[in-house]
C-alpha cells in the first residue's frame, strides 16, 4: 500500500532528531497549558475573543489597508506593496540599492522566508545576516527552520557546537553559556557594521500606525540600535483593529508560543527617528506583502489568516511530533503549515496536496490556537480540494470510496456483506486483496467479526422497557 | 462544534439507534450494551434496519461526493424527531459537524442539519440529555479512560468520567500525555502506517505504566486501533466501551438480567 510521504520521511528520521523535536514540542506544550489556564479562569473565552478580533480584520481587510497605510505614512514611514515574493524582495533590494547599503541583519520573520529573501539578497550582492540565535544556526548550516517558533528545535547542542566549529567561531564547545558568548561576540559586530536592519512584524496597528515586535533575545532591538534604515516586512494579514486589541493578543500569544506572560522584549514602533522620538532609525519602510493571501482570503479556509504563528498547534501535533517540521517540505509546518503552505501554493497545490492529509484529525490544534482557528476543518476542505482536482499525491494510502458508497446506500448489499465478512476469520490476511486491509493487519490484529450478531438479537429478543427511571 | 442548538429530550421516551458500522462488524456487544442501558433508563429503543454507516470514512479521506451518498442514505433512513443515538464519540460528530460541513453548499443542507441537532453519542445523551448524574450497581475495575479525540470540545468525556467516577468499585487511572492522540484517525491509519504505529505504542506503554484491567472510551475505533496493536505484540489488553461498564455494573448489582 503506498504511503503519504510524510510518513516516508517520519520513518526515515534518526532517532536522535526525533527525540529533540519530541522532546521539545511536549515540553513547549505542556508549559503552555498550565500558564495560560493558570492565569486566566476562562483562557477559552480569550481565545474566542481573539479569533473574533482577527476574523474581523480578516473579513474587513479592503477598510483596514487603506486604513493603515494613512495611519503608517502618518507616522512617518514609506509604505509599499508587493502582491508577489518577487516583488517584496525587489522592493527590500531597491531601497538597500537607492542607499548604497550592502550590509543587512535581520531579525527572524517568516514572511521573509516565505520570500527567500536572504538567498535573494545574497545573490545579488548584499550580506545578510540573521540575528535570531536559531535563525543563526540555521542559516550558518545551509539548514531550514523546522518550527515557527523554535527554528532548531531539530537539533541538540552537540550539533550547535559542531556548526560554530565549522563556521570558525571557536574550538568545540557545547557549553550553552560558551555558544551564547561566542555567538554574542560575533553579532555584537555585525550589528555596529550593518546600514539596513529588516524585521517582520507581530502585529501592525492600524488605529496608530504602530509595528509591534517581539523577540526574547532582543535581536530585533540590536538591529534597529545603529542602522540608520528600518525596513519592515509584513503580511497584508497582520493588522489589528486598535492598540488596544494588542493587550489581549500579546497575553495570549506568548503564552502560547513559549508559556511566558510576555515576551522578553516587546517593541512598538511608531515611524522613524523624529522630533519626539530622538532614538532608532532615520528612515522606516513597511513593505506590505500580499504573496498569495488575497487568493486564500477568496477560499473557503480564510479563517487560516488570523494566524499569529506562535506555534501552540505545532507543539500539540502528534504528527508534528513524529515527522518534525522538514517532513512538511515548505515554510510552514505543522497544523497550521497543512493549511497554509498548499495554499499560499497557488497554482501549485498539487505538489502540496499530500499535506492536508498529514492529521489524525484529532482537533488538538484547535483546541490550543489563540485566535481558535477551526484547523481539521480546513484540513478537511482542502483534502476534498485535493480529491476534485485529482491531486495524485494526496491520494496515497487513502483507499477509493465508489464500492463503500453503494454497500452503504443499499441496506440489503450492506446486510449481506456484514454476513459475508466472516470469510476475514478464516482466509489467511495475504489473500485479502483489499490494500487498506493489509496495511491494517500489518501492524494490528482486526477483531473477530461479528456481522449480523447484534441485529439478529435486536430482532429475536423479548422487548420489556422498563418505567422510566428518570425524568426530564 | 455547534451543540447549542440541539434538540432536548424531555425525558426518556422514544429514540433510534444509529449502531455504527463498526458495531455492526465487530463490536455487537457494545450495540446491545446501549440497548440495554437505554431501556433501563426508560427509553424505547428502536433500530431503523436500513442503516448502514454514517458516511465519515470518505468525509475524512476528502471524497466528499461519495460521502454525501451515504448521508443521504443515512439522514432517510433516520427520519423523524426523537433523538438518535450513537456509541461513538466520532459517529457522533459527523451527524452533528462533519455533515453539515460537508452539505454546506447543497439544497438539503437543513435536512442534514436537522438530524445532527437530534444526534447524540450515548453518554453524552444520558448525563446531559436525560440529566443522569451518577450510575448505580458494581463494578470493580481499575479503568484508563481514553479521551477520543472526536469527542474534543463536547461534553461527552466529562460525561463519561462522571459516570464512571461514580460507580461503586470503577477507579479511574491518570494516565501521561492523555490529551494525545491514540493514531487511529480511519484511512490515517493505513496512510500514515508509520506515525499511526508510534501514535498508538505511545499510548499503549503510558496506559500499560499504571496496570489498568481494562482500557475504556467512548469510541470503538480508538479502542480497535489500540486493542489491535496491543495483541499484534503479543500484550493483549481488554477494550471496552463505557456503556459496557454501565451495563455490566447493572448486572452485578442484579439489577438488570444477566
Amino acid at each position: 500500500m503506498a504511503r503519504q510521504l510524510i510518513d516516508q520521511f517520519a520513518a526515515q528520521l534518526p532517532e536522535d532528531r526525533r527525540a529533540s523535536v519530541y522532546g521539545g514540542s511536549k515540553v513547549g506544550h505542556e508549559k503552555r497549558t498550565k500558564v495560560l489556564f493558570d492565569h486566566f479562569p476562562d483562557a477559552d473565552r480569550l481565545r474566542e475573543l481573539a479569533g473574533e478580533i482577527k476574523q474581523h480584520v480578516v473579513e474587513n481587510l479592503d477598510t483596514y489597508l487603506p486604513k493603515i497605510e494613512a495611519s503608517l505614512i502618518a507616522a512617518g514611514v514609506k509604505v509599499h506593496w508587493a502582491a508577489t515574493a518577487e516583488a517584496a524582495n525587489k522592493a527590500v533590494l531597491d531601497i538597500m540599492r537607492a542607499r548604497g547599503a550592502t550590509r543587512m541583519v535581520k531579525s527572524k520573520t517568516m514572511v521573509s522566508e516565505e520570500t527567500h529573501l536572504a538567498d535573494y539578497l545574497q545573490q545579488n550582492g548584499i550580506d545578510c545576516l540573521e540575528t535570531d540565535l536559531g535563525e543563526f544556526i540555521v542559516q550558518i548550516d545551509g539548514d531550514h527552520p523546522s518550527h515557527i517558533v523554535k527554528p532548531i528545535i531539530h537539533k541538540n547542542r552537540r550539533e550547535i557546537a559542531q556548526s560554530f566549529e565549522r563556521h570558525g567561531l571557536g574550538a568545540y564547545d557545547d557549553d550553552p553559556q560558551t555558544i551564547t558568548r561566542r555567538a554574542r561576540r560575533f553579532l555584537r559586530k555585525k550589528y555596529l557594521e550593518a546600514d539596513v536592519a529588516l524585521t517582520g512584524g507581530n502585529f501592525l496597528v492600524a488605529e496608530s500606525g504602530r509595528l509591534v515586535l517581539v523577540t526574547n533575545e532582543g535581536n530585533s532591538r540590536f538591529c534597529l540600535a545603529a542602522t540608520k534604515t528600518h525596513i519592515a516586512m509584513v503580511g497584508i494579514e497582520k493588522i489589528l483593529p486598535r492598540d488596544r486589541d494588542l493587550a489581549l493578543l500579546l497575553n495570549l500569544l506568548a503564552r502560547s508560543a513559549t508559556a511566558q506572560q510576555l515576551t522578553v522584549y516587546t517593541e512598538f514602533i511608531k515611524g522613524p527617528r523624529s522630533s519626539t522620538q530622538p532614538d532608532g532609525p532615520e528612515e522606516m519602510h513597511v513593505i506590505l506583502v500580499d504573496n498569495g493571501r488575497t487568493d486564500v482570503l477568496e477560499s473557503d479556509c480564510r479563517e487560516i489568516l488570523r494566524c499569529i504563528r506562535c506555534g501552540a498547534c505545532l507543539n500539540v501535533c502528534p504528527i508534528y511530533r513524529q515527522a518534525s517540521g522538514h517532513a512538511y517540505r515548505s515554510v510552514y509546518p505543522g497544523p497550521v503549515g497543512a493549511v497554509l503552505s498548499p495554499l499560499l501554493a497557488g497554482k501549485k497545490f498539487p505538489e502540496l496536496a499530500d499535506l492536508p492529509k498529514a492529521s489524525s484529525l484529532c482537533g488538538a490544534c484547535n483546541e490550543v490556537c489563540p485566535v481558535n482557528i477551526p484547523i481539521p476543518d480546513l484540513l478537511l476542505r482542502l483534502r476534498n480540494k485535493g480529491k476534485e482536482e485529482g491531486a495524485k499525491i494526496a491520494s496515497a494510502g487513502t483507499p477509493p470510496m465508489g464500492g463503500w458508497a453503494v454497500l452503504a446506500t443499499q441496506p440489503m448489499l450492506w446486510k449481506t456483506a456484514m454476513m459475508g465478512g466472516k470469510i476475514l476469520d478464516v482466509l489467511p490476511e495475504k489473500f485479502v486483496p483489499v490494500p487498506a486491509f493489509r496495511a491494517w493487519t500489518d501492524q494490528r490484529t482486526l477483531p473477530g467479526w461479528r456481522g449480523g450478531v447484534f441485529r439478529k438479537w435486536m430482532r429475536t429478543r423479548e422487548t420489556k422497557p422498563r418505567q422510566p427511571t428518570v425524568g426530564p | 462544534m455547534n451543540l447549542s442548538n440541539r434538540i432536548r429530550p424531555s425525558g426518556p421516551g422514544r429514540v433510534q439507534l444509529m449502531a455504527t458500522c463498526l458495531c455492526d462488524a465487530f463490536y455487537d456487544d457494545v450495540a446491545r450494551a446501549t440497548v440495554e442501558v437505554l431501556e433501563y433508563l426508560g427509553c424505547t429503543v428502536e433500530f431503523p434496519e436500513g442503516q448502514t454507516c454514517c458516511g465519515q470514512p470518505a468525509f475524512n479521506g476528502g471524497d466528499w461526493a461519495n460521502s454525501r451518498k451515504v448521508v443521504r442514505h443515512t439522514v432517510k433512513t433516520f427520519a423523524g424527531d426523537v433523538p438518535v443515538i450513537v456509541p461513538s464519540g466520532s459517529c457522533a460528530a459527523m451527524l452533528f459537524h462533519g455533515a453539515p460541513l460537508e452539505f454546506e453548499k447543497e439544497s438539503d443542507h437543513g435536512d442534514v442539519e436537522a438530524l445532527g441537532r437530534r444526534a447524540w453519542e450515548v453518554i453524552d445523551f444520558i448525563v446531559n440529555g436525560l440529566g443522569v448524574s451518577t450510575w448505580p450497581g458494581r463494578y470493580d475495575a481499575r479503568i484508563a479512560f481514553h479521551r477520543s479525540c472526536h469527542s474534543r470540545g463536547t461534553l461527552t468525556g466529562p460525561a463519561a468520567l462522571q459516570l464512571l467516577g461514580s460507580i461503586e468499585g470503577v477507579t479511574v487511572l491518570p494516565f501521561g500525555e492523555a490529551e494525545q492522540c491514540c493514531g487511529f484517525g480511519g484511512t490515517f491509519s493505513v496512510s500514515f502506517p508509520n506515525i499511526s504505529g508510534n501514535m498508538g505504542n505511545l499510548k499503549l506503554e503510558h496506559i500499560r505504566a499504571e496496570k489498568p484491567d481494562e482500557l475504556v472510551s467512548i469510541d470503538m475505533s480508538c479502542m480497535m486501533h489500540l486493542g489491535g496493536l496491543a495483541e499484534k505484540e503479543g500484550h493483549p489488553i481488554r477494550t471496552r466501551h463505557v456503556v459496557q461498564v454501565m451495563r455490566d455494573a447493572l448486572r452485578n448489582a442484579g439489577l438488570l438480567a444477566p
